[in-house]
């Protein structure tokens, strides 16, 4: 019963990750109806040079921030530069172009750092407080919680009560008419970009001191247990992702606990499967998803 | 006196062959210009480019005399321009209020948009009742009504209008006519209105151009418009 | 082209391609193998994507699939006492059943899904495939499965080495799989995936049924897959989670749309790129005088980089690939030459720019196929909107 509920615990904390992560995956695919299956190697490279910068400052916010701005640059250069051939007629165009952008930034990455493993320390210790004898969440854990929290809440915010929110939305929904209306949806779309690299950058590094190690793939699972969680959520509800990324979160943190880890990668795959042949559109998608 | 609009020479293709040959007119300021013509006749073909959201091969548009040639979309809405768009476009999954709010954000007047607001609220009294309503739960004369108060809320000097009345009752056709009749005399907005509906268009409009296969047949005073037969037999159909 | 004409051309490039490998050294033999074995999985992915529009990110994994297949029947074949040829073509047979299992699974989950959906559960399988080879005891996880050693046989044994002997089993077994996509292809069934691509709806008004067409589709494919791996298992013996990761899968899809998608000519560049630029690669950064480190760091990934590098600014300027390109230039040429006697009277459609990103072509371009007059590869596929006027 005490290994349950650390391990709820401990799940809970990677979803809340993983709602991030998916967060970042939905914003793109409402703004562009592109899934952006490169951003897992776009957060890693945020990823090092956020701890790049920790290394040189010896202070990990520092290095916090810098993974936050250099995921962003990331976000602008990649929707500017290379995704904006994706083409509106083929929905594969755009997957490709992800593709091609995994495979150059996960090599450039190999080339410069090598393909090790390397270690991250998190800021806070990562033992787990007991709590009325019950090991519970450690201190870095907590954080992770609070960190990923706000910035969903502040996201939330952002979208909804303010006038950029409101113009981002309109775009993603009726890209046409909202250029009728003087917004410029060429520039929200690269401040959907910018926004969702960011958050995924910062979800990554968030998720890398728990998991072997930062290298260039460090966030191959990671993505794919975020589009899980899109999935899950509904690729049109951000409010889907925070649902769904608690609800991964703890299967896996469950099935890790009491099957082993090489196990949890298969858990993920069957929860995937069996919501995109139950229900496609996310189990908690309210209005129907729009087709593809 | 230069018009508030002017097309010179507008030939306009979808990738093949072109929709419009060479269409020419103007648009007085302050007067309402009935633009009608029967299916495939290039009425939406024609507003979507004076909107910029398509590119002619060749000719001109001018609004108040400004070449509108490289200036965007976006941008021709700031120069005074505004469109509701066929179809209405609302955006059904923002709220009435948010809606309306979008039409005028592009001013960065926080109060000038509030009192647009108020006053798109008195003009349209339907909308102020269900403000929080989203989109998709308005009527289709709701939604006429919210497409026009927004694309007032930028505060036009053009408006553009593609087929307001289309599926909608003839007293809801009739409110809105009404509506934009008085706009015009009122504050001396020009519009444009694209329409189908031939005797409600012409009934508020001072002037009618007849668009048939892509050409101007016919260009003069509403009344005289609605009097001649054999244009009407053979283009308008009523 | 009729079937019969397929058979023979097949039969007569694999005796060429035979022929062939007494000219090559031994391990030109051994990446030849490799050709082979990765052309299978190219041939089928770009079947796939390319003629029933379904994006599969996991043909690393339904290599992976063929291969234990292979594995566990040739140990189980070598328990019982079989040995030789029996043995390796009841491997095959163990491939086949395998991917072809985990093929329909996918394709049915495919039948349902829209792109990007599926493209991501492809992506989860590839993922897992670790995860699940060690799960299941007899994968033995990371470590993998050994298989016994197929020699040269006997009377050829004084003639070739044992690389051109594996090479000669590659070309045979790619000969099939690609011969079989090719009549799947020209066949009526290649005729309704197109259809299906192109617009669902219209083809099931004309009584297709699209899923039951897109499930076809992803068997072959992932059988043709499940051969490569076969292959690649012949070839090394062993069978390990290692040798499918996410990277090869990647490189797969990059490699048909390298070459071009929906052509298996584009496919068999592909699968030569896939091997030889590694190589080439490696060649030129040891050559270079270069520190160790450095050579360590670059080998591997400078190819892929150069790969990656290469998709994007072929689907940005040239969605027909390499095999659409060769066509273009051959077209180009012949229309000049029909020019010279028409009076130049041939209406050249503007090229479509660098908006259109990949859109599977109607494959004019595979290399058998009797040359057709049209002056562009491809056709644009999008119906003629003619203008909503309310």
């Amino acid at each position: 019963m005490d290994r349950l509920v650390f391990l709820l615990g401990t799940g809970v904390a990677r979803g809340t990750v993983l709602a991030l992560f998916a967060l970042s995956l939905v914003l793109i695919w409402r703004a562009t109806r592109i899934v952006n299956f490169a951003a897992g190697a776009m957060a890693v490279v945020g990823v090092y040079v956020g701890v790049a910068v920790t290394g040189a400052t010896g202070s990990w916010w520092w290095g916090l921030v810098a993974t936050v701005v250099a995921g962003g640059l990331l976000g602008f250069v990649v929707e500017r530069g290379v995704l904006r051939f994706a083409s509106a007629r083929s929905p594969l165009s755009g997957v490709i172009l992800a593709i091609g952008l995994v495979v150059v930034l996960q090599s450039l990455l190999g080339i410069v750092f090598g393909q090790e493993h390397e270690p991250v320390q998190p800021p806070f210790s990562d033992r787990p407080l007991q709590v009325g004898g019950v090991p519970l969440l450690s201190p870095y854990d907590l954080f992770v919680v609070v960190v990923a929290l706000g910035l969903l809440g502040a996201l939330r915010l952002l979208f909804v009560k303010t006038s950029l929110g409101l113009q981002l939305r309109a775009a993603a929904f009726e890209p046409e008419v909202s250029r009728l209306l003087g917004v410029r949806v060429a520039r929200m779309r690269t401040v959907g970009w910018v926004l969702a690299a960011s958050a995924a950058s910062l979800a990554a590094l968030l998720a890398v001191p728990n998991e072997l190690g930062l290298n260039p793939h460090a966030a191959d699972m990671l993505f794919v247990s975020a589009f899980t969680v899109a999935v899950v959520g509904g690729l049109d509800s951000p409010g889907g992702a925070l649902l769904g990324g608690l609800t991964v979160g703890v299967v896996t943190s469950v099935v890790t606990g009491y099957l082993g880890a090489t196990l949890a990668p298969v858990a993920v795959l069957g929860l995937l499967a069996a919501v995109l042949l139950l229900r496609p559109s996310g189990l908690f998608a309210q209005a129907e998803a729009r087709r593809a | 006196m230069t018009a508030a609009l002017a097309l010179r020479g507008l030939v306009v293709g979808h990738g093949g062959a072109p929709v419009l040959h060479g269409v020419s007119f103007e648009v007085d300021e302050g007067s309402v210009v009935a633009l009608v013509g029967g299916n495939g006749a290039g009425k939406t073909t024609l507003l979507r480019t004076v909107s910029g959201l398509l590119t002619p091969t060749a000719g001109t548009v001018h609004l108040h005399g400004r070449d509108l040639a490289r200036v965007g979309v976006e941008d021709r809405v700031r120069a005074g321009l505004a469109q509701v768009p066929e179809g209405r476009g609302v955006i059904t999954e923002l709220t009435i209020e948010e809606n309306l709010r979008l039409g005028g954000l592009w001013r960065g007047d926080p109060a000038d948009l509030r009192a647009a607001l108020a006053e798109m609220e008195e003009l349209f009294e339907p909308l102020a009742r269900r403000r929080t309503s989203l989109g998709h739960q308005l009527s289709g004369g709701e939604r006429q009504m919210l497409a026009i108060a927004r694309a007032l809320v930028a505060r036009p000097r053009v408006l553009l209008l593609d087929e307001p009345s289309l599926g909608l009752a003839p007293l809801v056709v009739a409110q809105i006519m009404r509506v934009l009749r008085e706009l015009c005399d009122r504050t001396g907005l020009t519009v444009l209105l694209a329409e189908q509906n031939v005797a409600g268009a012409l009934s508020v409009a001072d002037r009618g151009v007849v668009l048939g296969l892509g050409e101007v047949v016919a260009d003069r005073p509403a009344a005289a418009l609605a009097q001649d037969e054999t244009l009407r037999h053979a283009y308008l159909g009523f | 082209m009729n079937a019969r004409r397929t058979l023979l051309l097949a039969a007569g490039g694999l005796v060429l391609a035979i022929g062939a490998t007494f000219l090559l050294d031994p391990f030109r033999n051994y990446q030849l193998a490799l050709v082979a074995a990765y052309l299978c999985a190219t041939a089928g992915l770009t079947v796939l994507v390319g003629l029933s529009g379904q994006l599969s990110l996991g043909h690393a994994a339904l290599m992976a699939a063929g291969g234990y297949g292979y594995a566990l029947t040739v140990n189980a074949l070598t328990g019982a006492g079989v040995d030789g040829v029996g043995r390796f073509l009841g491997g095959i047979v163990g491939a086949v059943v395998v991917s072809g299992v985990v093929g329909l699974l996918l394709g049915l989950a495919g039948a349902r899904l829209h792109g990007p959906y599926l493209a991501g559960l492809t992506l989860t399988l590839v993922v897992a495939v670790p995860a699940v080879a060690a799960s299941v005891p007899a994968l033995q996880g990371d470590r993998g499965v050994r298989t016994a050693f197929d020699g040269v046989p006997a009377p050829l044994r004084s003639l070739i080495a044992l690389e051109q002997w594996q090479a000669w089993v590659a070309l045979a077994v790619a000969a099939v799989a690609v011969t079989g996509l090719v009549l799947l292809r020209d066949g009526r069934a290649g005729l309704r995936m197109r259809a299906v691509r192109d617009d669902e709806v219209a083809a099931a008004l004309a009584g297709i049924a699209p899923a039951r067409v897109k499930v076809l589709a992803f068997v072959a494919s992932a059988v043709t897959a499940g051969l490569g791996g076969s292959v690649l298992v012949f070839v090394t013996q062993s069978v390990s989670p290692g040798a499918f990761p996410l990277g090869l899968s990647l490189l797969l899809l990059v490699a048909v749309v390298v070459g071009g998608l929906g052509s298996l000519l584009g496919a068999a560049l592909g699968a030569v790129l896939v091997v030889l630029l590694p190589w080439l690669v490696g060649t030129v950064t040891d050559a270079l005088p270069l520190p160790d480190a450095v050579v360590q760091r670059l080998d591997g990934t400078l190819a892929s980089l150069v790969f990656g590098v290469l998709l994007i600014a072929l689907v940005a300027g040239a969605p027909g690939g390499l095999a659409g390109a060769l066509t273009a230039a051959r077209a180009r040429r012949r229309a000049r030459r029909a020019a010279g006697g028409a009076g130049g009277r041939r209406r050249t459609r503007p090229s479509r720019g660098g908006a259109a990103a990949a859109p599977p072509t109607g494959d004019p371009s595979a290399p058998a196929r009797p040359a057709t007059p049209t002056p562009t590869p491809s056709t644009p596929r999008e119906p003629v909107r003619t203008p909503t006027e309310g």
